[in-house]
C-alpha cells in the first residue's frame, strides 16, 4: 500500500507540474506547441500520459496533439538520457565525416540506430539535420554546449568527462 | 440576391454568385474537375493538387482554394495540367495497395476512377513503403493504411462534422499517416463507430466491416432459422446500388430478394420503431409530467450514445433508457419467435440490415445478449446486402415486390420516418401530444423538425403547457447544443440527436457518395412512404399493442417492457485519463480495476481508496487475477466522473458522500461495500 501511495503521489506531482504549465499558458489550445515544449523541458520527453492529459485539459483531441508531437523533430515520445549528444549530419558535417564520430559514440555507449539511449538513462545520441554551424563542421552539441571540428576521440572524451564528473558528485 | 458575375471556362461563359471557390463554379458549368481531398461540406485542404486549372494571366492554380473573380479566363485541360495530374495520380498509386479486385471499394473508388479518366496506364515508380497491418479491431470499421492517399477527408469529417477527432495526421513527410492517437487500434480510442470517415474516404482505406460471409454461413446452415429485419433508411437508398434514383422505395423488391437468398422471414425494423415510440414517448410523458430529468435525449443512435458516454457521462440520466429499434427488435424476436416458428432459441439467427456501421458495434455489446447469445446475431449494411443480391445474379428491377412478414413487418408511417433527422422526434410527438391532450391528433405533420438545418427547434403548446424540442444531427452540432444547455442559453424538454448528417439516411452503410441533394431525396422518399402508409401514428399499430398484451406486460413502461426494451449506459469517462499500472496479475483471465484520482485536487480520496482496494485484493489473495490501474482525471467537474470501474461495473464518484478523508470514513461508506462486492463478483465470473 505504501508503494502504491508513493507511485500515485509522484504522478499527482508530475501532473501538478503540467497543470502549472497549462495555467501559465491560460489553457489556450493555440499555445499547444509552447505548452508541449515547456512540458518536454521538465520531463525530457513527452509521455503518452502527459500527451493525453494535455490534450484533455485543452479540449483538443488526443490524436491532434499526437500529430503535433510526431510532426516536429524537436519533440520526443521516448524517454531520453540525462545528457543528450546531438550530432550534426547536415551536408557539411556529413562530408567532414560526422559518421566517424557517430560510430565512436555508438561503440563507446553500446548504442545503435534503433537504440539511442543507454540503459542507465545517462546518454542519448541523436542525429540532427543541420545545426546551422557549417563553418565548424563536424559539430557535436552536448546538452547546451557546442563543439566544432569535433573528432571521434574528442566525443569519447566528452562522455568520459561527464562520467567522471558524475562519479565525483556521488 | 447577390450580383451575377461571370467567368470563362474553356471558352464558354459560366455565371456565379457566392460559390465558395472556383471549383464549385466550374463544376456548376458542367465540368467535373478531379479531386481527392475536396469535399463540399468540409473545410478546404488543398493537398491533392488534382483540381489544377490554367488561369489566364495568373498561371496554374488549385481551384479548391481560389476565389472566383469576375472575368477570369480558365482552361481546365492543357497538356501541362494533364501531365501534372497524371504524375500526381501515378505517385499516389505507386504507394497504394493496388489489389483492387478484392477491395471493398472496387468500382466505387475515386482513385480508380481518376486513374482511368486520366489514362494512367503504367506506374513507373517502385513501391517504397512497407505494407503495414490492417486494423480490424473495430466491430464497425476496417482501417487499411496501405490504401490511404492522405487526403484527410476522414480527419476533417471526424473533427468538423462529428466534433471528435479520433483520427488525425501523425508523423511527417514520407512517414506521414492518418492514425488514432499513439497508433492505437480504432477500437481502443474515442471512435464512436459512426463510419462517416468511411463514407467520405475516396479509396478503401477506411471501410465498413464486412459481415457477409457470416450471413451466408447462417443461410447455408440447415439447422438455422434465419430471419431478418430491415431498417427504414435502407429502403430509400438500396436502389441506388442498382441504378435507381435516390429516394425510390425498394422495400418490396428487397423482401423478394431476401427471400430468394434464403431468409425465412423478412421483418421491418419500423415495427420496432413503433414500439420504441410506445416506450420512449411514455418515458417522456412520465419525465415531463412527474418532474423527471429533462431534457430527455433520444437513444436510437448508438454512435450518439457512445459519444455521450465518453464526453458527457454526467448527461447519462438525460438519455432515454429505451433501447434502439434494432435492439428492441432483437430482444423481442429472440423472445417470441422460437416458439412461433418452432425452433430452438440457439438455432434462430437474427440478422439486421442497417444503413449504419455503429449498429454493428451496438449488436455486439454484451448488454444486448442473453446467456452469451446476442439478440441480433449479424448486422449487414445496405451496401453489403446490395452486394449479396448482386452475387445471386438477380436483377432487383425485375423482381416482383412482396410484403414484409407479420406480425413484425407491420409498421405505421411514424416508424418509417425514423430514418430521417427529426423523424424520431416527429413520431414521438404524434404519440405524446395525443396522449397528453387526450384527444385524437388531427394534423400528424410536425414540419418544424424536418429538413437538413443543423439545429431545428420548436415550441409546442400541448394541453396548455409549453413543450420545447430540438433536433440536431452531426455530433459537432450536438456538442454545441449541450454546451448551450449547460451555459443556460438553451432550455429544452426533449432533444433528438443523430450522429450522421441528415440522420440514418446518410449512415456509413449506405451507398456512396452521399451529397446534400442525395440526402434530401432519401428523406423525401421516407416522408412519401409515411404519407402512403395506412396509419401514421405508432399508437395505431395494433400489432405492437398485441405484442404488449401477449409478451410485454400489457402496457408500455411495464416491468416486463422495462426488462426487454430498456437498457443502462456505461460511463466511459476514464477513457482519456492518464493511467499508471499499480498491480498486474499473471492469470490468463484477469479482472481490470481502475481507480480515478483527481489530478486537480491535492489530497484526492481516490488515492486512499486505491490503497484500500489494493489491500483488499491482497488480503483476499486475488493478486494474480487482477489488473489494477490508477487513472488521473483532468476533468474539472467531478460530476459524472467514474470513481472506480471494476470490469463492466462502475461506481461513480457521486456515489460516495463528500468529505471522505480518512480510511475509517471510507471503509464505513456503503459504496465501499459495493466496490468490494463488485470485486468478489468479478472474480467469480472469471472462473
Amino acid at each position: 500500500m505504501q508503494e502504491t501511495m508513493e507511485k500515485t503521489k509522484a504522478m499527482v506531482q508530475h501532473l501538478a507540474a503540467v497543470n502549472r504549465i497549462l495555467e501559465k499558458n491560460n489553457h489556450d489550445p493555440a499555445r499547444l506547441i509552447p505548452i508541449l515544449q515547456q512540458v518536454q523541458d521538465v520531463y525530457k520527453y513527452l509521455s503518452k500520459d502527459v500527451i493525453s492529459y494535455v490534450a484533455n485539459s485543452l479540449d483538443v483531441p488526443v490524436a491532434r496533439v499526437y500529430g503535433v508531437a510526431t510532426f516536429y523533430a524537436h519533440f520526443s515520445l521516448n524517454p531520453k538520457g540525462k545528457h543528450i549528444f546531438r550530432l550534426c549530419d547536415g551536408t557539411a558535417c556529413h562530408v567532414k565525416k560526422s559518421h566517424g564520430i557517430l560510430h565512436a559514440l555508438y561503440e563507446k555507449l553500446k548504442l545503435n540506430d534503433d537504440k539511442r539511449t543507454t540503459d542507465d538513462m545517462m546518454f542519448t545520441v541523436e542525429l540532427v539535420s543541420c545545426l546551422g554551424a557549417c563553418g565548424l563542421a563536424p559539430v557535436v552539441v552536448v546538452d547546451e554546449a557546442v563543439y566544432g571540428q569535433a573528432t571521434p576521440a574528442q566525443a569519447v572524451k566528452l562522455v568520459d568527462d561527464i562520467l567522471a564528473a558524475a562519479n565525483v558528485e556521488e | 440576391m447577390s450580383e451575377v458575375k461571370k467567368i470563362t471556362v474553356n471558352g464558354r461563359e459560366v455565371s456565379f454568385t457566392d460559390e465558395r471557390n472556383l471549383l464549385e463554379v466550374i463544376r456548376k458549368g458542367g465540368i467535373e474537375i478531379p479531386t481527392f481531398c475536396y469535399h463540399s461540406e468540409l473545410s478546404i485542404y488543398g493537398a491533392c493538387r488534382l483540381c489544377l486549372v490554367q488561369v489566364e494571366g495568373k498561371g496554374i492554380m488549385a481551384t479548391c482554394s481560389t476565389r472566383p473573380e469576375s472575368g477570369m479566363v480558365i482552361q481546365t485541360d492543357t497538356r501541362e495540367i494533364r501531365e501534372m495530374r497524371k504524375i500526381s495520380v501515378e505517385l499516389l498509386l505507386a504507394n497504394h495497395n493496388r489489389e483492387c479486385p478484392t477491395c471493398v471499394r472496387s468500382s466505387n473508388c475515386a482513385l480508380q476512377d481518376i486513374a482511368r479518366r486520366l489514362g494512367v496506364e503504367t506506374i513507373r515508380f517502385k513501391q517504397m513503403e512497407k505494407m503495414v497491418d490492417i486494423d480490424h479491431s473495430s466491430p464497425s470499421l476496417d482501417r487499411d493504411p496501405n490504401k490511404c492517399v492522405l487526403c484527410g477527408d476522414c480527419v476533417r469529417v471526424c473533427s468538423e462534422i462529428q466534433g471528435i477527432g479520433a483520427i488525425d495526421f501523425a508523423g511527417r513527410g514520407a512517414n506521414a499517416k492518418v492514425a488514432p492517437a499513439f497508433d492505437q487500434n480504432l477500437a481502443d480510442v474515442e471512435c464512436v463507430n459512426c463510419g462517416q470517415c468511411a463514407a467520405v474516404c475516396p479509396t478503401g482505406a477506411i471501410t465498413p466491416r464486412q459481415d457477409r460471409a457470416r450471413a451466408w454461413e447462417a443461410l447455408y446452415d440447415p439447422r438455422k432459422t434465419v430471419v431478418v429485419q430491415v431498417a427504414p433508411a435502407v429502403r430509400v437508398a438500396l436502389g441506388e446500388y442498382f441504378g435507381y434514383d435516390p429516394g425510390v422505395n425498394v422495400a418490396g423488391k428487397l423482401v423478394t430478394a431476401l427471400k430468394t437468398m434464403g431468409f425465412k422471414y423478412v421483418y421491418d425494423t419500423s415495427f420496432a420503431a413503433d414500439m420504441t415510440i410506445f416506450e420512449e414517448a411514455t418515458e417522456f410523458i412520465d419525465r415531463f409530467s412527474n418532474g423527471g430529468v429533462l431534457p430527455m435525449f433520444t437513444s436510437c443512435c448508438p454512435a450518439w450514445i457512445k459519444y455521450a458516454e465518453i464526453y458527457y457521462p454526467e448527461m447519462i440520466p438525460n438519455l432515454s433508457s429505451c433501447r434502439s429499434p434494432q435492439a428492441m427488435f432483437g430482444s423481442v424476436a429472440k423472445k417470441i419467435l422460437p416458439e412461433a416458428l418452432g425452433c430452438k432459441r440457439e438455432d434462430l439467427v437474427v440478422v439486421s440490415i442497417m444503413p449504419c456501421t455503429a449498429k454493428k458495434y451496438e449488436a455486439q455489446l454484451s448488454k444486448f445478449s442473453t446467456n452469451g447469445q446476442p439478440d441480433v446475431d449479424i448486422v449487414l449494411t445496405t451496401v453489403e446486402v446490395g452486394r449479396m443480391i448482386n452475387s445471386l445474379g438477380i436483377h432487383l428491377s425485375e423482381l416482383e415486390p412482396e410484403a414484409f412478414d407479420m406480425p413484425m413487418g407491420f409498421a405505421t408511417g411514424a416508424g418509417v420516418i425514423f430514418g430521417a433527422s427529426g423523424g424520431v422526434m416527429e413520431a414521438a410527438l404524434r404519440y405524446a401530444v395525443e396522449k397528453i391532450e387526450n384527444k385524437e391528433l388531427e394534423n400528424v405533420d410536425f414540419k418544424a423538425v424536418r429538413g437538413m438545418d443543423c439545429l431545428k427547434e420548436a415550441v409546442l403548446n400541448v394541453a396548455g403547457q409549453e413543450v420545447r424540442i430540438a433536433v440536431v444531427h452531426g455530433l459537432a452540432n450536438a456538442k454545441k447544443l449541450i454546451q448551450d444547455i449547460r451555459d443556460g442559453k438553451s432550455n429544452y424538454h426533449f432533444v433528438e440527436v443523430m450522429a450522421c448528417p441528415g440522420g440514418c439516411i446518410s449512415g456509413a452503410g449506405q451507398p456512396i457518395p452521399v451529397e446534400k441533394d442525395v440526402r434530401k431525396l432519401r428523406a423525401q422518399g421516407l416522408y412519401n412512404s409515411d404519407k402512403g402508409q395506412q396509419l401514421q401514428k405508432s399508437q395505431d399499430n395494433h400489432l405492437v399493442t398485441k405484442c404488449y398484451e401477449q409478451h410485454l406486460g400489457g402496457t408500455p413502461g411495464s416491468h416486463e417492457a422495462h426488462h426487454r426494451l430498456h437498457t443502462a449506459y456505461q460511463n466511459r469517462s476514464q477513457l482519456f485519463d492518464a493511467k499508471i499500472p499499480v498491480m498486474r496479475g499473471t492469470a490468463a483471465k484477469r479482472l481490470p480495476i481502475t481507480v480515478t484520482i483527481c489530478a486537480n485536487q491535492e489530497n484526492c480520496p481516490g488515492q486512499l481508496l486505491l490503497g484500500m482496494i489494493s489491500k483488499y485484493v491482497k488480503d483476499k489473495n486475488y493478486t494474480d487475477l487482477i489488473d489494477l490501474d490508477a487513472a488521473f482525471s483532468s476533468r474539472s467537474e467531478m460530476d459524472g466522473t467514474v470513481c472506480v470501474s471494476i470490469g463492466d461495473r462502475i461506481v461513480e464518484r457521486a456515489d460516495f458522500t463528500n468529505a471522505v478523508n480518512t480510511e475509517e470514513q471510507l471503509r464505513n461508506q456503503k459504496s465501499f461495500e459495493s466496490v468490494k462486492g463488485s470485486i468478489d463478483k468479478g472474480i467469480q465470473s472469471l472462473k
